[in-house]
């Protein structure tokens, strides 16, 4: 099943070039002791493997003055976890989870390309009306946790349960493929597939929105407002902290990330797919936030470290496709890989490790 | 006299009121086209057994405040298991693509009742293990299942990717023809659906009359009281998994005699969903603790008749069942919460 792995020793410009700023972005996330030094500590070693073992891995390319190359591809392919990964930071730090991420991409994915092919509608209509569901639905996922205070978990459940009905009505239980005929196809298309400063178009959706939420989380109260809430949503009630609206807030924000994902998907693939669209998706993004040091617990986030997380899955997701292993068996290792870095990161663990040690090392300790 | 009416059974009531609604209302939209008849009644079992026998594993875990989404991912490892191991390839030389070799040669292939054995064992002791590791490193549970969900249905990659018929004469023959039960003509009962209702009656006595059952219901509940009273809480959420996988290994098994085939890519897809829908629909607490096993065979029910209704009506797309499942989900939560909320300020008074 696994290509036959040939170890190459000798070291490339490029090869090196990347290593060394993946070495200086660990050191100085350790420096900054963020959460964000595991998985970009784990991206470093994977480096190191593909430096070593796979043919080519970093060689970028300019093809008609665009830039190519599996990085590249990494970054393309990563950004629909990323942009969930955004908004399910903030869900999670509030101690909810949004498991309707994935319906909501296909819904809004569904809406866009029936906006185009059936109605004609013009480019702006087709961004403004899908995202306008997303976000709606996004407010639905938030009245149900904060007003009708159901468990995360549960209400969401819900979405991603009828979502992808919903999507299909959309649709009508059709895949409606988007061509060149249509009014605003070539808009549409560069969403997923356009070049902007030489990179994917879709790098600058993510970095545009990362940028947004850090700011807004970071630089204003915001942030804080989200960690008290999944600390102690009693305790900063009484603080003043207005948590209904905080959580309305984020899982809105959550259906907006979805929503731009899902547009950035069908636009990649032309086709409104509602029944793969985002499939699966909302554990990849799950997973990238804890990978990324976000305790599901809530009450800290980091979105830096989310971020890493997405990127560390997709180049994961990469590297097993390149020696042969097809997308679905690639869930193997992935599985592997979630589960021992949930557990090494659980106090839990650490407690019964700390057992094992004979006494005197558990006192240096 | 005022019938009093104990709080915990008002969920249950609304499932039956709801399974005997839809019922009643299907009978007067199509009693043209024989809907009461005893065929879509048997019909109604046969097609969803294997999600009954898998929601009868989400009532132990979601009673004791668990989630399990590995369900579907090991519907379709024990099938494609079993379909690999029982493969002749001088029975069926017709099919394609690479099968794995899974033991040595000489041994394959083998009786599918040994084949059923080791796919049902597997997927007990995978259970057992992700009951471990939520229990004794405290992981939250969806998370572990998560992963079990994704190593599951890659395992089952790893072993085939395309589906694989099950041409061996045993399912060829006993299973299909001589284990069937034909009460009157044009009525069949399969096999799985009395595997369906004896596991259900097992549980059912498990849940309700063992201490067992108790211990679930007091996890459930309140995992620190259950501690303090000194109920086996380790012994009982690890049991509670087991089970589970179990159940869904059960499941795949119903899935093989249902389809005839192993399917890595297709069996079990969002099953663990319909199964917790079904078991919400009865009138669970997904929060843990409260509900009934009688509630999941009454949601399980709901959702059989939501998709043969839709059948029935054939202008309908099959995704219907979805929006509606999704929102009848929605509101047994509010109901309950609404009952939960009336009870505690029954209590304060």
């Amino acid at each position: 099943m696994i290509a036959s792995l040939q170890l190459d020793l000798s070291l490339t410009v490029s090869e090196s070039g990347f290593l060394a700023v993946l070495a200086a972005l660990v050191v100085l996330a350790w420096r900054l002791k963020t959460p964000a030094v595991w998985p970009l500590a784990a991206l470093a070693l994977l480096a190191v493997f593909n430096a070593f073992f796979t043919v080519d891995f970093f060689e970028l390319r300019w093809i008609d003055s665009h830039l190519f190359g599996i990085p590249i591809d990494i970054l393309k392919n990563g950004s629909y976890v990323m942009l969930l990964a955004l908004g399910m930071t903030l869900v999670i730090a509030t101690g909810g989870v949004d498991l309707s991420v994935g319906a909501v991409m296909a819904i809004s994915g569904a809406a866009a390309a029936v906006l185009i092919k059936e109605h004609e509608a013009p480019f702006i209509l087709v961004l403004a009306i899908p995202i306008a569901i997303a976000l709606a639905a996004g407010l639905w996922n938030g009245l149900l946790v904060s007003i009708f205070k159901i468990q995360p978990l549960v209400a969401t459940l819900v979405l991603m349960v009828a979502g992808r009905g919903v999507a299909m009505l959309i649709t009508e239980g059709f895949r409606p493929t988007i061509t060149r005929q249509y009014y605003a196809y070539d808009e549409f298309v560069y969403i997923g597939n356009g070049f902007l400063f030489k990179l994917p178009f879709a790098v600058t959706i993510v970095a545009v929105m990362f940028a947004i939420t850090a700011l807004l989380t970071r630089k204003t109260a915001l942030g804080m407002f989200v960690e008290s809430v999944g600390d102690n949503d009693t305790a900063s009630r009484y603080a003043g902290v207005n948590a209904r609206v905080v959580k309305l807030m984020v899982y809105t924000f959550t259906g907006l990330c979805a929503g731009v994902a899902g547009l950035i998907y069908t636009s990649n693939i032309r086709t409104g797919d509602p029944s793969k669209t985002g499939l699966y998706l909302e554990l990849d993004a799950i997973m990238a936030v804890v990978i990324g040091g976000t305790a599901l617990t809530g009450g800290r986030f980091s979105l830096l470290g989310s971020v890493a997380g997405a990127l560390l899955i997709q180049a994961l997701t990469t590297t097993m496709l390149i020696h042969g292993l097809s997308s679905d068996q690639a869930l193997v290792p992935k599985a592997l890989v979630v589960v021992t870095v949930c557990l090494l990161q659980a106090p839990e663990f650490h407690r019964k490790i700390r057992r094992l040690l004979p006494a005197g090392k558990r006192r240096a300790a | 006299m005022k019938l009093r009416i104990d709080s915990k059974y008002i969920p249950l009531m609304a499932s039956a009121l709801v399974l005997v609604g839809l019922y009643v209302a299907g009978c007067a939209a199509f009693a043209d086209r024989n809907f009461v008849s005893l065929g879509v009644i048997a019909k109604l079992f046969s097609e969803n057994a294997f999600l009954g026998i898998a929601a009868i594993g989400a009532t132990f875990v979601i009673l004791s405040g668990g989630i399990d989404l590995s369900v579907g991912s090991v519907v379709a490892f024990t099938s494609i298991l079993i379909a690999t191991l029982c493969f002749d390839p001088a029975l069926d030389p017709r099919q394609v693509g690479e099968v794995a070799q899974l033991l040595p040669a000489d041994w394959l292939p083998m009786h599918p009742l040994a084949a059923i054995a080791i796919a049902v064992t597997l997927g007990t002791l995978f259970g057992t293990a992700m009951g471990c590791l939520i229990h004794f490193f405290k992981l939250p549970a969806f998370l572990v299942t998560l992963g079990g969900m994704f190593l599951a249905r890659g395992l089952a990659f790893m072993i085939r990717i395309e589906s694989l018929s099950i041409k061996h004469p045993f399912y060829a023959e006993t299973i299909t023809n001589r284990l069937n039960w034909t009460p009157i003509d044009g009525v069949q009962i399969p096999l799985i659906v009395f595997c369906f209702l004896g596991l259900f009656a097992i549980a059912l006595y498990m849940a309700h009359f063992r201490r067992f059952g108790r211990n679930v219901y007091a996890i459930g509940g309140s995992e620190e009281s259950a501690n303090l009273m000194g109920l086996p809480v380790a012994k009982t959420r690890i049991l509670v998994f087991t089970f589970a996988g179990f159940c869904s290994s059960l499941a795949g098994v119903a899935y093989t005699f249902y389809m005839a085939k192993g399917d890595s890519a297709g069996a079990g897809v969002g099953l663990e969903l319909d199964a917790i829908a079904a078991v919400v629909i009865g009138g669970t607490l997904l929060s843990g603790g409260v509900g009934f096993l009688a509630g999941t065979l009454i949601g399980v029910l709901i959702f059989a008749l939501i998709q043969s209704l839709i059948n029935f009506q054939g202008t309908l797309s099959a995704w219907w069942t979805r929006i509606i499942v999704g929102v009848l989900v929605l509101v047994f939560i509010l109901l309950q919460n609404f009952v939960t909320a009336a009870s505690r300020a029954q209590q304060k008074e």
